[in-house]
C-alpha cells in the first residue's frame, strides 16, 4: 500500500513528520480524507481533530490542530497551524483550566461584547484538546 | 592616596560585582542558545508559509483581484512596531532602536496624527511615554523564552488595526540577531505585504486547487502570515537581546577584572610602603638608643 509523507508544522517546530496512508481533516468546507496522489489542494482548517492513519490500517495517530491550513502537494502533505499537538503531548490539566476560564468568560459576557469571540475560540480549543486526549488507545478502537 | 583599608574594601566590592555580571553573562548565554533553537524551529514554519503565500498571491495578482492586505493605499497614518527589552543592562540594545525610531519620526512626520507606536518591552514604553509620543498598544512582560501564545495578542492587534484602516502602514523596528557579538538594526515594512509576489520560480509550478475558493483562503492565510512575521521578528529580537546582554556583561566582567588588578597593585604598593616605613622607624629608634 502506498503512503505519503506528512508533516504538521507550527511556529514552535514540527509536531509530526512521517509517512502515513490517509489523512483526515475537517476543512472549513467540510470533512476531507486525503490519500496518496491526491490532487494539489490548499484548504483552511477548522479547530478540529486530525487523524493520521498508518500503512497497516490499524494504527492511527491523533492530533489536535487549532485552525490553520492543509497543503497537499504531489509528493507530500503539510498541515500548517499556529498551534497543534499530538495526542500524547496534550497538557490535560492546562486544557481543563482553560476550559473553565473560557466557560466563565462566556457566562459573564454578552454575545455582542468584545472578547466573546475570543472566549468562544478558547473554549473550542480546550474542548478539542480534552476530546483528543481522552481518546482511548487507537488500536483497540478498531 | 587611599588607605590600605579603603583599597581592600573597593577590591571586595568589585569582586562582588564581577560575580554578578559573570552570572548574568552565563544566564544570557544559556538563554541565547534556547532562543536560537526556537528561531530554527520557527524557520521551518515560516518557509512553508512563505511558499504557500507566494504561490497563491501570485496567482491572485495575475487575475487582477487584490486582497486589502496586499494593496498599497494612501498613507494617512503609519504605525511602528518597536521591539525593546524588559530591562536594560544590554549595552546599546534598547538605545539603538529607540534613537532610530525617534529620528525617523522627526524626519518623516510633522504632526502626531500621522503616526503611532506599538511597543513591546518596558524600556520602550517608558521612553515613549516620557516623550509624549502616542502609543496605541503596548505589551510588557514578555518572557525570556517566547512562545507563540505570548505574541499572539500583539500580532492580532496590529493586524486588526490595519484591516480596520486605523493605520495604513506597519513597520517593524527591531534588532536583528546576526551572530553572538553582532546585532543590526532592522526597519522593515510588514503591511501592506508587498514583497511576496514574484516568488514563484520556474521549477515550482504546482497548480493548487483552493478550497472553497482563492479569496477565502487568502483571507485566512494572510493574517496568519503577518502574525508569523511578527512572531519571527520578536524571536529574532529576543535572540539579539540575549546576545547583546551576554556581551555587555562579558565586557563589564572584564572591566571589573582590570580594576581589581589595578587596585591589587596599589594595595601591594601601599603595604610595601607601610612595611618600609615601619622598618625605618625601628632602625631609627634603635640608632637613637645606642
Amino acid at each position: 500500500m502506498s503512503t505519503v509523507h506528512t508533516e504538521i508544522v507550527t511556529p514552535a517546530g514540527k509536531v509530526y513528520a512521517g509517512d502515513v496512508h490517509m489523512v483526515s481533516v475537517r476543512a472549513t468546507s467540510g470533512e476531507m480524507g486525503i490519500l496518496p496522489r491526491h490532487m494539489p489542494i490548499v484548504a483552511p482548517l477548522e479547530i478540529a481533530m486530525v487523524r493520521l492513519k498508518h500503512e497497516d490500517e490499524q494504527t492511527v495517530d491523533y492530533a489536535a490542530v487549532h485552525g490553520g491550513f492543509i497543503q497537499v502537494a504531489p509528493d507530500q502533505i503539510t498541515i500548517l497551524s499556529e498551534a497543534a499537538e499530538m495526542k500524547d503531548q496534550i497538557d490535560v490539566e492546562r486544557a481543563q483550566r482553560a476550559q473553565a476560564e473560557a466557560q466563565e468568560a462566556l457566562n459573564t459576557l454578552h454575545e455582542s461584547s468584545k472578547g466573546y469571540h475570543e472566549a468562544l475560540l478558547k473554549l473550542k480549543r480546550s474542548e478539542l484538546r480534552l476530546k483528543v486526549a481522552a481518546l482511548r488507545d487507537p488500536v483497540k478502537q478498531g | 592616596m587611599l588607605s590600605m583599608r579603603d583599597i581592600k574594601e573597593q577590591i571586595s566590592s568589585k569582586k562582588q560585582m564581577r560575580k554578578i555580571t559573570k552570572a548574568m553573562q552565563m544566564v544570557s548565554s544559556a538563554k541565547l542558545n534556547r532562543a536560537q533553537t526556537d528561531a530554527q524551529s520557527y524557520k521551518a514554519y515560516a518557509d512553508k508559509l512563505h511558499e504557500m503565500v507566494g504561490s497563491i498571491a501570485s496567482a491572485q495578482c495575475n487575475r487582477g483581484g487584490k486582497h486589502p492586505m496586499l494593496e498599497t493605499r494612501p498613507v494617512k497614518k503609519t504605525a511602528y512596531l518597536v521591539v525593546t527589552a524588559e530591562r536594560g543592562l544590554a549595552g546599546a540594545y534598547n538605545n539603538n532602536v529607540l534613537k532610530y525610531t525617534q529620528q525617523l519620526i522627526e524626519e518623516k512626520h510633522q504632526s502626531k496624527e500621522e503616526y503611532t507606536i506599538i511597543v513591546t518591552g518596558k524600556v520602550g514604553l517608558q521612553f515613549f511615554q516620557k516623550r509624549n509620543i502616542p502609543v496605541i498598544y503596548s505589551k510588557i512582560g514578555l518572557p525570556d523564552l517566547l512562545r507563540f501564545d505570548d505574541v499572539i495578542d500583539v500580532a492580532k492587534t496590529a493586524i486588526t488595526l490595519y484591516s480596520d484602516k486605523k493605520i495604513d502602514e506597519l513597520h517593524l523596528i527591531y534588532n536583528h540577531f546576526v551572530n553572538a557579538i553582532t546585532q543590526s538594526l532592522v526597519d522593515s515594512k510588514l503591511l501592506p505585504l508587498t514583497d511576496i509576489d514574484g516568488e514563484q520560480s520556474a521549477d515550482k509550478k504546482v497548480r493548487y486547487e483552493y478550497e472553497p475558493d482563492e479569496a477565502e483562503v487568502l483571507d485566512r492565510l494572510l493574517p496568519l502570515y503577518a502574525e508569523g512575521q511578527i512572531y519571527g521578528a520578536l524571536l529574532d529580537a529576543k535572540a539579539a537581546e540575549h546576545a547583546a546582554r551576554a556581551s555587555a556583561m562579558r565586557n563589564s566582567s572584564d572591566n571589573a577584572s582590570k580594576i581589581i588588578d589595578d587596585l591589587t597593585l596599589s594595595f601591594n604598593r601601599a603595604r610595601q610602603a607601610s612595611i618600609t616605613q615601619e622598618i625605618t622607624e625601628i632602625i631609627g629608634g634603635a640608632a637613637a638608643l645606642e
